[in-house]
Order: C-alpha cells, then structure tokens, then sequence
C-alpha cells in the first residue's frame, strides 16, 4: 500500500531526525548489536575444540544474514588486542540448519594472530563481525557420480560442509587427507566413522611418518582418479601440484580447487604509496601488500577476501608500478595516460611509488 | 604571553639546539612506549564511554518526556548537558583525531564519525586537525589565537574595535558550536568579497553547514519538544510540555558551549603559554615542533571526572605533543612528559580550572586594551631567528 509506505518512510525519518547526527541503529547497538540491519554480526554459542591446533566456533548470526552453499567461506572480523582484523573462514557445518546457526572451523596458522587468538580466547557470548558467505568451490546440482577429496591441513573444512550437507545424495565419495599426525586430523573421528559405515572411503595420510603426499601416488591409492570429479583444498604449493597433474592429464576442467591464502612468489622491492584523497603516505615494504600496509598505518581500506579472488578490495591506481604477490605478474599505471587502473589491494604490492585514489 | 622571539627573557635560552633534538628523541620514544601498549585497554574505553554517553542521552531524554514536572525537567537537563559534553569532548574529539582509528572499526573511526556539534566534523578535522595542531600558537597562522575577532597577544596589533572583545568572548562562549562552524567556514575572510562568496567550494561547505545546523535544530529544538506533548496533554499542558523540553536543549547546548569554550580558553590562552613568529617555524625540525608544542599547550590540573569532562583537554600539552594516542593515556604520560620540562627547565604550565579560565579572561580583558609599553618594534636588521637559533 503507497499509503502506509508513505507513512512508514515518514515515520521512519522522524526517527532518524531524533537520533541525527547518528543513525536509529546506532543507539540500537548499545543493547541489540545482532539487531543492526547494516552491520553483520554473530554471537559466537559455542567452542567445541577440535585437535590441539583446531576449534570449531557455533555462530549465531545476527539480521541480515543469508543461508550458505556447502563450500562457501565467510570473512569474520574479529578484535585482536583492540584491532578489527579480518580473515577468511570456511563454513564446516551443514547447509539449511533449522536453527539459523553455522559453525567454522579455525586452524592455528604458524604467526597467525587471528587464529591463534580465536583458539586461545574464543569464548561463548562473544561478538564477531561478519560478511555474507561467498566463494564457488561448490557441488554441482547435479551431484557427480564419482567425487574425489584431496584436502590437506585445514584444508578440510570446506570438504566437511560438503559432506555434512550432501553426503547422502552423493554415491561414490573417497576422500584423501594428509595431516601431521593421525590426532591432526580436524574431524578425524567423523571422518573415520563415516568410514566405518562405508558412506565414503577415506585415505588419510600422516606427513610426519609418511612425507607429503605427491600427486603421482595419488593413482595407486585412486586408480580412476580422472573420471573422478574432483575438489582440493590445502597449501597452495599441493594445489599447484594438483593443477599441474590434472592439466598434463588433459583433466583440468574436472579439478576444482580452493586456496586460502596467497602465495608470496617474489618478494617485490616496496615502495611509497600515496592514498591521495586522505593524503595518507605510507611505506609498504614489497612483501607487504598494499591494502595490509594501508591499514597498518590507520588507512580505511575496502577489502574482501583478502586472497585476490573477490575484488572487493580494489583501488584504482592513478600512476605507479604494483606486482602481484601471487604470481609477480607487474601492472603499471601512468598519469599521462589518464590511468586509474583497479587494482586488488590485497595481493598487489608496491614494486615501486605508487599514487591510488583513495 | 608574546612572540617567543622577541622576549627580554628568552624561556630557552639555555636550549642548545642538540638539547632540542634530543627533546624531540626522547618525546619519541614516549610515544613508541605508549602505541606498544595501545590496543584492547583503548578499543573497551572509548565502546564503554561511548555506550555510556548513549545511555545517559537516552535516558535523560526519557526524562525530559515529562519536563512538564519541574524535578524531571532539572533531571533530565543535567543528564542532557553531560551527555552532551561528553558525546563533543571525551568521544568526538578523540575519535575525530584518529585516536581510535587503529581499531579498524568502520563506525569509530575519523573517517566516519559525525557529531553533535554545529560544525561538520570534516569541515572541523580540516581547520582544527590540519591548520590549529600543525601551526599551534604561531601568529598569522594559528587561527584558533583569538578566533580573529580577538587580541589574545600582545604582538597583534590594536585596534579599538578590540574594546568590545570581553563581550565577544562572552557571546562566542554562549554560541560556541556556531562560532566554530563560522571559523570553520572563515566566514571573515570568504564574505568578504565577491569572488570569494561565488567560490563553489565555499558554497559547497556553507550548504554542509546550513543542512548540519538545520537537522541540529529540528532535532532539538521540535523533535524532542513535540515529542513530550503527549505526556503534557495527558496533564493539560502541552504548550509546557513543548515549551519545557525545548528550553531544557536549548539550556543543555549553552552548557556545552560555555564549558567547552571554557576548557579551550584554558589550552592556549593562559599566562606563561608562550607564542611564534611565523617566520620561526620555515624549516623547523621535528624536536622544534616539539618544544613549540611543549611551550604552546597549559594543562588543567583536577580529578578523574574533570579529564574526562574535558575530554582530557585538561592533559592539553601531552595532546599537543601526540594528538592521535587515545587521550585516556594522557594521565599515564603525563608524568613522563612532566619529568622531560623539569630535565630541561622549562615551565609546565598548569593550574585548576577556576585559576586558568580567570587567567585567560584576564588576558581577554588585559588586551582589549592597547599595551601599556609598546611593544617592542621588530628590528627587520636582526634576521628571524628560529627557537634553536635563540639560544647561540
């Protein structure tokens, strides 16, 4: 009805007059913060520890939220020592929960502040900040006759959604996990229980007693490994591995793979990026990316995924030479030409001085 | 005060200009000592400062809902006023500075935050952030000396408009949100001809003013009002009702106005504060901004509850010196700061609020006047000589 419509709009900015110069929601915040219809967020429920190095955090999240797809990941922006640090998390449980909740599962990464941080003070009742889930390392509709999981690590995460969401419409499932230790493996007794019922053939293998995994032993432990529809997820040097075994073979459209974080190839030279709108200058070292540098140095910076697959995070770059930390690929932009040429804080790092407009 | 410069007893003199860097090395390395430190201690203040401010809005709101009844009416306009002071000092300010934009949280950050003050807080971080904390207390720069309608050194030449400065101090204390959106805008110099009103950029920020004080007003001075009618027609009052609320804004902003005007008047003005020529600062080093910081800044001495109702302002000189470290530190710094002036004998003004706003009212008064001695003319043979020049 144009009417009430026209009602509820006038209603609703007298509401914002009251509360001017900030917004309704804002004062809703101080007692409601999972009510913000602007502001994503989730309580965590529960902390279920899952390895020594691993533990699964129930969410529930707050308005706004939208169901996954098995696979997916979520960022979650958590406060480290008073810092809204931002890392990307896979969902592990099961899709279309009727209780709205999701968990992820967060593995200690060597020198990693976030996961490190949410293992030691993860607690029920806390707050986290959150963005929709996104990603498309996912099953198809129609669900393969024959699929193949090679996760290693963390890896496993994504895998375990899959699983836990669509094991049942899945006939011919083997899954092969590397981890440190067989008391690494992150949901070890699920998996080895599914085993046990015969619902997937598992082949875990232990690096410590038995050295990584190569991609050419995979054959012996899956003689149809190319008929195989296949979803890898772990280090980036193993999914490089993969990538390269499946395209020799003529196989790569049937390898879907998932990399959680970017790889540092070279490490560039650095140089002094300018945000010119803020007028911001900051030394980013070559290893360090921009968007990371920026924000170190108090930059609001938009950002995303922050492995250089959601563009979320780009700038465009006004004059200046970036190279990208995954594969040092160089992109260059010059003032004279008019350049604003976009580019993903997250994984470019300054190769030189750089002026974004920003 | 007067120009450091041209003083019979040069406050530094004993400064050789190694002293000076070596100042500036040692205030540095405070500062390293305290971002070390800096992270959730300050995120969980300025979130529970800022949920109490909201609290406390709120809930003396809520009173005011009945300011038909005289003791809710005195409730909530005590309530309104500290909340209001603290929402501009101890929370606006603070975060407008960049203090907590280590954070990284979108809505505590300088970029985004926008408050309860006249003035637009991108219009403000411009004048205050950028000009007033680069050019502190350097004439011709520093327009917060005196806001230009006043003489606040002895070196500023006298004019006789400057008789009637005691009341426009008194009246920009009673309008003080309005004065700063003025300064903000330099409504002085960008009236004054032609070219300068027809500037878009001027008639851009002037519609970011009209449109921030109109929403100012409505909020305060309707909204709320109309909004405790429905309470005074229950008790056959609702003109009062209206009339009650309004009046309650309009007495909680002058509060605000008047004591935040107090607490900057104590910042600069007070005797001993020292001012620059401004030939002084072309070329100055990092440990000479640092002493003309030092030399620049008074401090208000006081309790707990004083710092944060002046959003510890009252620590003016160690906010002088790190304006961006989140200035519930400055109490913890201060010490450290204070040891530094006495190490090197210079005078760390302070004193209770009641002493330095007599002090800089005095000052206003003093000056208002022409100077008893004239001053000093400035000898164009001797060139300007720089802080660490004095002392050779």
């Amino acid at each position: 009805m144009a009417v009430t419509r026209t009602l509820r709009d006038g209603a609703w900015r007298v509401v914002e007059l009251i509360t001017t110069p900030v917004v309704p929601a804002d004062y809703l915040d101080v007692i409601a913060p999972l009510r913000n219809p602007t502001v994503l967020r989730a309580r965590i429920d529960a902390v279920r520890p899952e390895t020594d190095n691993a533990v699964t955090l129930e969410l529930r999240p707050g308005r706004g939220w939208e169901p996954h797809q098995p696979g997916q990941y979520i960022r979650l922006g958590v406060d480290v020592d008073g810092v809204r640090l931002w890392r990307a998390y896979s969902v592990s449980s099961a899709a279309d929960r009727s209780d709205g909740r999701f968990t992820v599962t967060v593995n200690a990464v060597e020198n990693g502040t976030v996961s490190s941080y949410l293992l030691k003070n993860a607690r029920k009742g806390m707050l986290v900040h959150l963005d929709l889930p996104t990603g498309d390392f996912l099953l198809p509709e129609s669900r393969p006759a024959k699929a193949l999981f090679v996760t290693a690590g963390s890896g496993i995460t994504p895998v375990m959604g899959m699983l836990r969401s669509a094991l049942h419409e899945l006939d011919d499932v083997i899954v092969v996990h590397s981890a440190r230790t067989a008391a690494d493996v992150v949901f070890g007794a699920e998996l080895r229980d599914l085993a046990a019922q015969g619902r997937i053939r598992l082949i875990e293998r232990h690096t410590r007693s038995d050295g990584r995994l190569k991609p050419a032993e995979l054959a012996d432990l899956v003689p149809d490994l190319f008929e195989r529809e296949t979803w890898a997820c772990g280090p980036g040097d193993l999914l490089d591995d993969l990538q390269e075994h499946w395209a020799d073979a003529g196989a790569a459209e049937r390898l879907h793979v998932e990399r959680f974080r970017p790889t540092v190839l070279v490490a560039g030279d650095g140089g002094t990026v300018t945000f010119e709108k803020s007028g911001q200058v900051v030394e980013a070292p070559g290893g360090t990316s921009i968007l990371a540098a920026g924000e170190a140095a108090g930059q609001l910076m938009p950002s995303g995924c922050r492995m250089g697959i959601c563009y979320k995070c780009v700038l465009p770059m006004r004059e200046g030479i970036v190279r990208d930390m995954r594969d040092g690929t160089i992109t260059t932009a010059s003032e004279v030409d008019g350049d604003k040429i976009l580019i993903q804080t997250c994984i470019s790092a300054a190769a030189g001085p750089c002026r974004l407009d920003a | 005060m007067t120009t450091l410069q041209r003083k019979e007893v040069n406050p530094i003199a004993h400064l050789s200009p190694e002293d000076i860097e070596q100042i500036g090395r040692e205030l540095d390395a405070i500062r390293d000592e305290f971002l070390a430190v800096r992270g959730e201690k300050d995120a969980k203040y300025i979130r529970r400062m800022i949920a109490v401010q909201r609290r406390l809005e709120v809930g003396s709101r809520a009173v005011l809902l009945f300011s038909v009844f005289p003791p809710a009416w005195i409730l909530g306009t005590i309530g309104l006023s500290i909340s209001k002071i603290l929402e501009n000092m101890e929370i606006g300010h603070n975060i407008l500075h960049g203090q907590y934009d280590f954070m990284r949280d979108p809505k505590i950050h300088s970029t985004t935050w926008e408050w309860d003050f006249a003035a637009p807080a991108e219009q403000w971080k411009h004048s205050h952030n950028e000009l007033h904390h680069k050019y502190t207390n350097v004439i011709g720069r520093d327009n917060d000396l005196g806001y230009g309608i006043m003489r606040v050194d002895e070196q500023q030449k006298w004019a006789p408009a400057h008789l009637g400065q005691p009341l426009y101090n008194f009246v920009n204390a009673c309008l003080f949100e309005y004065g700063i959106a003025a300064y903000d805008l330099e409504l002085g110099r960008n009236l004054s001809s032609k070219r300068r009103r027809n500037n878009p950029d001027f008639r851009a920020r002037l519609r970011q003013v009209g449109r921030k004080i109109r929403n100012q007003m409505l909020k305060d001075y309707v909204a709320h009002p109309a909004l405790s009618v429905p309470v005074g027609l229950a008790f056959g009052n609702p003109f009062g009702a209206f009339l009650g609320t309004l009046g309650a804004n309009v007495v909680a902003n002058v509060v605000r106005n008047l004591w935040s005007h107090s607490v900057i008047m104590c910042g600069h003005f007070p005797n001993g504060v020292e001012t620059f020529e401004r030939t002084s600062i072309t070329g100055e080093t990092r440990g000479e901004w640092y002493l003309r910081q030092m030399l620049g800044s008074a401090n208000i001495s006081g309790s707990k509850l004083m710092h944060i109702m002046t959003g510890n302002l009252s620590h003016q000189i160690e906010h002088h010196l790190f304006p961006d470290l989140p200035a519930s530190r400055y109490a913890e710094i201060a010490p450290k700061v204070r040891a530094l002036f006495e190490k090197y004998e210079l005078k760390y003004v302070t004193g209770p609020f009641v002493v330095q706003v007599a002090s800089a009212w005095a000052k206003v008064f003093r000056l208002a006047f022409p100077n008893r001695k004239p001053a000093r003319p400035i000898d164009h043979a001797v060139p300007p000589r720089k802080p660490a020049e004095v002392a050779a």
